[in-house]
């Protein structure tokens, strides 16, 4: 039955492979049918492989599945190979789940789209890239996968690319990730220098994890931080995190699929993997990945406070989430650190296709402000996305509640600062979730007032980072005389109700009440037990940290309320958090001299796309470009001059060296 | 310093001295000769001709033609002489390569021939 | 009757054995140059459509059978790698490689050539004469085992690249771009000879066999006249291989050629000048690697990064694919100063997959520049997914492969060079290696998001593209060598492990 593990990424690459070949013959709904079936049929291969697993004894639960040689390299071969074991099948089987949903959810959504087809290509082949990652028997392939997906994220954000700020998105996106794999690349290199391999595990021990223990503490250290360079790059951690709200401008099961679900969460993934190097490396190493992620999702969710965009608000609970999630992975808290991915994917991949539901029966409006009182005219939608923000905000028996709890838990042993971070981000998280559905479901109908206030915003030059959205559904708003609202097709709503369903339950995966119903803990287990920490806290303060991360859920939720159902108290939304303390727009007018960059991306950004200055990095190299450019003059006496100036210093070279 | 580079030394000791000496005859000569400059005497000698318009211009592109077919076979002529004096020793081997030598030659003058540079248009 | 008598008398010159089979590739490709220039002389009516670059080819592929037959023999144990023609020419796994990437290179230029001379109203034999021959020499560089032999080489391959970068005589451009070539060419010639007579002053001899015999068997009292040797010998390998400070011709000369010799100079060219660098620096003067590995070391660095950075500012395509060529060239010499087997093999992969890479790159070039060869600039890729999905979908590849995405080649290749570095321990190069091609991506990228992005004001569309059959084929085949050796590197590897260069004493 475990042999049946090739079928998984092969089903959905077969899939892209057919939709490139006829993709435009099957055209609208045959594509999104045959593209769902190939990842449900993943997800079919994905169960029977599992079951297979869970066949054999705990310890005997890890199968290397051997595809082919790929790279002989001098000494050292790397093959394409599958890794079997519980963590890797935990991903396959949320991936592949989750991903199915969200192809159904597509096959409505993307309805009369021109890039019906190509959306499902794409959709797939990223299917293909995200299996390849996690499936990967040996860095190599992992990243292999973390380009693929990089590249179909890239693709997918820039779907509709006749709009300009999407095409800029799925720049950005390109270009930030490149700075993480090359945080990967350089781990991955110095994995193989040092430890003479990058197999993860070999059926003859020579895997790199099997000997980790033999590492220094010094190069421990250096290939965990280079590997969480990538990580953090991939996972949208500060600093890199300013690529993810930005790639909201893909299409909404994107946004659900790879930027909420399985991709951003493949950092996590990552880190969880190596293990046993993060165990090998100085204390202070996990303690710099468990500070950035508590500073992240601090960072994050104080920005979606005052997030307009219905997306943007789930897209900064997304960075803030993944910070919690590394806030575990610090604290060693590995299995902490899936379960919160598992349920994390459930309710956040939900959240964003309610939205997307939303948008859809908004006509494409995506300012909350233009929204409310949606829960009559939605039922469904409206009831699913309350169970998602119940989820997300931590509320008892809700699957978010448990995930977190085990975080904060985890913080609390490793640094009581950490968990006060985390506390006042839970906060935060329930306070900007409430807002969000109060000012969408709750309260008055304000979508007529959209007409009348887009001209407004027009005239007075929407505020820089609103520019990119306003941009991309002006048009509708516009074209559309105030829309009435209405309830998405079945095949939306579906994908809807299973999720909740799944968010409701999500947490039961692993009930913190004794060894037996930890059921997650118990399958991580052979993976994880040599590094996983286990805080050790008495059972009464564990009850008394759970009760305090409900009250301070509900005072969250009860402070929206107050500001936002009942209009007791005054929004604070101060324009700062608006533009995430402006951190994006610094790091343009850094790398872009002062106030050029700015200046030039809210005007020219026709022009900032071609001369690829949208960049930070690039801008930069293009500054010392223009300054080399003058030496090319395309006189042949120059050039002369420039191959003889080089054999002088060459002979000069050679002559020191003769001792002249 | 190497010897071997001291051993260049008499080259440039050598250079230099010649440098010197050109130097010192001409501004001897320069020191002691009167100098009475008038535009004809700044004229450039083209035996006792009146020189007419600029010293630079162009001469016709067919010019160049024949020029390169002109090098061409007078290299081969340059080849084919050694060749004819030592041919006993080359043996037919010899013969042989010549043979190929001039075929592709005569190859190019075909070409030549065919492509019409032959004719002065 | 009586000429054979006279003969009898003398004392025969020793005529030096020539192995037909080894020298079979160079005569088929010079063969058929003369067949091509005998067939216009001799012919009235043109000639079907096509004929010569079909010739062009057929002499490539056969030069490649003959290679593949030679393969079998160099690479048994028993019999090994041999010189021939007096030690003038080595036969081993390097050459045979080189034939072959040389080979591919000519035939692969022709196919893009056929149709690029037709639309320009140039057709005739003359290009593909030229390639041949201008590839017969490339193939000359690469056998050579004497440095004289490497001189006749790069002199035969360069001056047919003069007459062909000036080829589409009616272009300012072309004409300017040949005249530059040209001067800086010969400029770069009298260095490298210069370099050779130091060698031999030094060392006593040109062949290469015997150079590192002595080198070998004598501790040289002074290196200087060796060392200042190697200078000289980089600066003419540098030029044509386009390294950094040598590179000045490049971007111009690129950018002016005719877009399918741009592709032959890029590939065939290229590969030759490396060619001759790894066999000269890396095998024959092996002994004295710590004293050229920190220059060469010092080259790929100023080469990866004035490519991948000057590459940015570009807003011409072809002009921006020379700077890029540049910094593979700076890749290919990551490989070289490693100065291992490893690295010599991860040099040889790269120059292979670079071949089909940049032979593509220039392909598409070729077509999208339309009539006149004019339209370079970044607006005539805008909206190409629209107007040829399947071109911008080839190009994309090759961008991509160029950028070291995995999957394709190109990545396969910068992996092999860079951990060939890691493992002589030049971490730092490896890391600048890494770091110019993060840069590089972008570049890379802004013409994918060109082609990928249509206008919504509806700007001018850029010129009509048509896809000849020949550049079809062309294309064809590198993008799926491209993605095939992406996915399955096994062979090629194996064969790149096999032709590290031998250096043999002259076996007279």
């Amino acid at each position: 039955m475990l042999s049946a593990v090739w079928l998984i990424p092969a089903l959905p690459l077969l899939g892209a492979l057919l939709l490139l070949v006829f993709g435009r013959k099957l055209g609208e709904p045959w594509s999104g049918v045959l593209a769902t079936l190939m990842v449900a049929g993943s997800f079919v291969a994905g169960v029977v492989t599992f079951l297979g697993l869970l066949d054999r004894p705990a310890e005997e639960r890890q199968f290397l599945f051997h595809v082919f040689d790929w790279l002989p390299v001098g000494g050292f071969n790397v093959d394409i190979g599958f890794l079997v074991d519980p963590l890797s099948m935990t991903m396959v089987l949320f991936v592949t789940g989750v991903g199915a949903l969200i192809h159904l959810y597509s096959i409505g959504y993307m309805h009369g789209d021109r890039g019906y087809p190509r959306f499902f290509l794409y959709l797939n082949l990223f299917a293909f890239s995200m299996l390849m990652l996690v499936l990967g028997d040996n860095l190599l392939v992992t990243f292999l996968g973390w380009e693929g997906v990089g590249a179909c994220s890239y693709f997918l954000i820039s779907f509709w690319f006749e709009k300009m700020p999407n095409a800029v998105a799925g720049k950005k996106a390109f270009v930030t990730n490149r700075i993480g794999d090359w945080g990967y690349m350089l781990g991955m290199f110095l994995t193989f220098t040092t430890l003479g391999s990058i197999t993860y595990f070999a059926k003859d021990g020579s895997g790199f994890l099997q000997h980790a223990s033999g590492l220094t503490g010094v190069t421990a250290t250096a290939i965990a931080l280079l590997l969480f360079v990538g990580a953090a790059g991939k996972s949208a951690q500060l600093p890199l995190y300013v690529w993810l709200p930005d790639a909201m401008a893909g299409p909404t099961p994107v946004s659900a699929l790879i930027h909420a679900a399985t991709m951003v969460t493949s950092g996590v993934y990552l880190m969880v993997r190596v293990s046993p190097v993060l165990a090998q490396s100085y204390h202070w190493a996990p303690q710099v990945i468990a500070w950035i992620g508590a500073i992240t999702a601090l960072f994050a969710a104080t920005v979606a406070v005052s997030q307009r965009d219905i997306k943007k608000v789930l897209a900064y609970s997304t960075v803030s989430q993944l910070g919690y999630m590394f806030l575990a992975v610090g604290s060693g808290a590995y299995v902490a650190a899936i379960f919160h991915m598992v349920t994390h994917a459930f309710f956040k991949a939900l959240l964003f296709l309610g939205s997307g539901s939303v948008i859809h029966g908004m006509h494409d409006e995506q300012d909350m402000r233009f929204m409310g009182a949606l829960r009559k005219l939605m039922p469904i939608t409206a009831s699913t996305f309350i169970v998602g923000w119940l989820a997300i905000a931590g509320v008892p028996p809700f699957a978010g509640f448990w995930s977190k709890d085990e975080i904060l838990l985890s913080a609390w042993g490793n640094n009581k600062a950490l968990w006060a971070i985390g506390l006042v981000t839970a906060l935060l998280t329930a306070y900007y979730m409430s807002r969000q559905v109060f000012m969408v479901f709750f309260g008055e109908p304000r979508w007529d007032q959209a007409h009348h206030v887009a001209g407004e915003a027009e005239q007075s030059a929407a505020a820089v980072d609103d520019e990119r959205t306003d941009v991309a559904h002006g048009v509708a708003v516009d074209e559309h005389p105030a829309p009435t609202p209405h309830e998405s097709p079945w095949t939306m709503w579906v994908p809807l109700v299973v999720l909740a369903v799944l968010a409701v339950l999500g947490g039961g995966l692993n009930l913190p009440f004794n060894h037996d119903v930890s059921f997650l803990a118990n399958w991580l287990e052979p993976v994880v037990h040599a590094t996983e920490v286990v805080p050790d806290v008495a059972t009464a303060t564990k009850v008394g940290l759970a009760v305090v991360a409900i009250i301070a859920a509900l005072a969250g939720i009860a402070l929206a309320a107050a500001v936002y159902l009942k209009q007791r108290v005054r929004a604070v939304e101060p324009e700062l958090l608006l533009h995430a303390y402006h951190y994006d727009d610094a790091l343009a007018a850094f790398f872009g001299g002062p106030g050029e960059a700015l200046a030039e991306g809210t005007a020219m950004a026709d022009k900032l796309v071609i001369d690829g200055a949208v960049n930070g990095a690039g801008t930069l190299v293009r500054a010392g470009g223009s300054r080399l450019r003058v030496v090319q003059t395309g006189y042949v006496r120059n050039y002369a001059l420039g191959i003889a100036g080089g054999a002088v210093l060459a002979l000069g070279w050679f002559l020191v060296r003769a001792g002249l | 310093m190497s010897d071997f580079l001291q051993a260049y030394l008499t080259v440039a000791v050598f250079g230099g001295t010649a440098g010197l000496l050109i130097a010192g005859v001409l501004g001897l000569g320069r020191l002691i000769r009167p100098s009475r400059p008038n535009p004809d005497k700044l004229t450039t000698y083209e035996s006792g001709v009146d020189p007419v318009g600029s010293g630079f211009s162009q001469s016709q592109v067919r010019y160049y033609i024949f020029a390169l077919l002109f090098v061409l076979f007078d290299v081969e002529a340059v080849f084919i002489f050694p060749w004819a004096v030592g041919l006993e020793t080359y043996s037919y081997f010899g013969l042989v390569e010549m043979g190929i030598f001039v075929f592709i030659l005569v190859l190019g003058l075909v070409y030549a021939w065919r492509k019409g540079v032959l004719r002065w248009v | 009757m009586t000429a054979a008598l006279l003969f009898a008398q003398v004392e025969k010159v020793a005529t030096p054995k020539l192995d037909w089979a080894a020298t079979a590739p160079l005569l088929i490709l010079c063969g058929a140059a003369l067949l091509l220039l005998l067939i216009s002389s001799l012919t009235t009516s043109r000639p079907a459509r096509g004929t010569y670059a079909v010739i062009t080819v057929l002499a490539s592929a056969f030069a490649i059978g003959t290679a593949g037959v030679l393969w079998a023999r160099v690479t048994d144990a028993e019999r090994g790698a041999f010189t021939t023609a007096a030690g003038a020419l080595t036969v081993d796994g390097f050459s045979v490689f080189f034939i072959v990437v040389i080979s591919l290179g000519i035939a692969l230029s022709a196919l893009l050539a056929d149709d690029y001379l037709r639309r320009e109203n140039l057709d005739g034999p003359e290009l593909y004469v030229l390639m041949l021959l201008s590839g017969a020499g490339g193939i000359v560089m690469a056998m050579a085992n004497d440095l004289i032999v490497v001189f006749l080489g790069l002199e035969t391959l360069s001056i047919a690249l003069y007459v062909m970068a000036g080829f589409n005589r009616r272009r300012a451009e072309s004409r300017e771009s040949a005249m530059k070539y040209f001067v800086l060419g010969a400029f770069s010639s009298a260095f490298l000879l210069y370099g050779i007579a130091f060698i031999y002053g030094a060392t006593g001899s040109t062949n290469l066999g015997d150079i590192a015999g002595f080198l070998n068997a004598n501790t040289l009292e002074h290196t200087g006249l060796l060392l200042g040797g190697f200078a000289l010998l980089l600066v003419g390998f540098g030029f044509k291989a386009s390294a950094v400070p040598f590179h000045v011709w490049t971007p111009d000369v690129y950018q002016g050629a005719p877009t399918p010799v741009t592709a032959f100079m890029a590939s065939a060219s290229k590969a030759a000048a490396f060619a001759a660098l790894l066999r000269v620096f890396v095998s024959t003067f092996a002994e004295y690697r710590l004293d050229w590995q920190p220059l060469i070391w010092g080259i790929a660095v100023l080469t990866l990064v004035v490519g991948s950075v000057l590459a940015i500012v570009q807003t011409d395509v072809k002009r921006m694919m020379a700077y890029s060529s540049i910094s593979h060239a700076g890749f290919i010499l990551v490989g070289v100063q490693a100065a291992t087997a490893q690295g010599v093999s991860a040099a040889l992969f790269y120059v292979l997959s670079y071949t089909f890479m940049i032979v593509g790159t220039f392909g598409v070039a070729t077509l999208v520049s339309g009539k006149g060869d004019e339209h370079h600039g970044l607006e005539a890729y805008r909206g190409l997914s629209r107007r040829r999905p399947g071109l911008a979908l080839t190009f994309t590849v090759f961008l991509l492969a160029q950028a070291g995405v995995p999957l394709t080649s190109g990545f396969l290749a910068k992996f092999y060079v860079i951990g060939a570095a890691v493992d002589a321990h030049s971490y730092a190069l490896a890391l600048i290696a890494m770091l110019s091609s993060v840069v590089s991506a972008f570049l890379y990228l802004r013409i994918v998001v060109a082609m990928y992005m249509t206008d919504e004001e509806g700007a001018e569309p850029g010129p009509r593209v048509r896809v000849p059959l020949g550049a079809g084929v062309a294309l064809g085949l590198a993008v799926a060598f491209t993605v095939v050796v992406g996915i399955l590197p096994q062979q090629v590897v194996h064969w790149a492990d096999r032709a590290i260069p031998v250096v043999l004493a002259s076996g007279r």
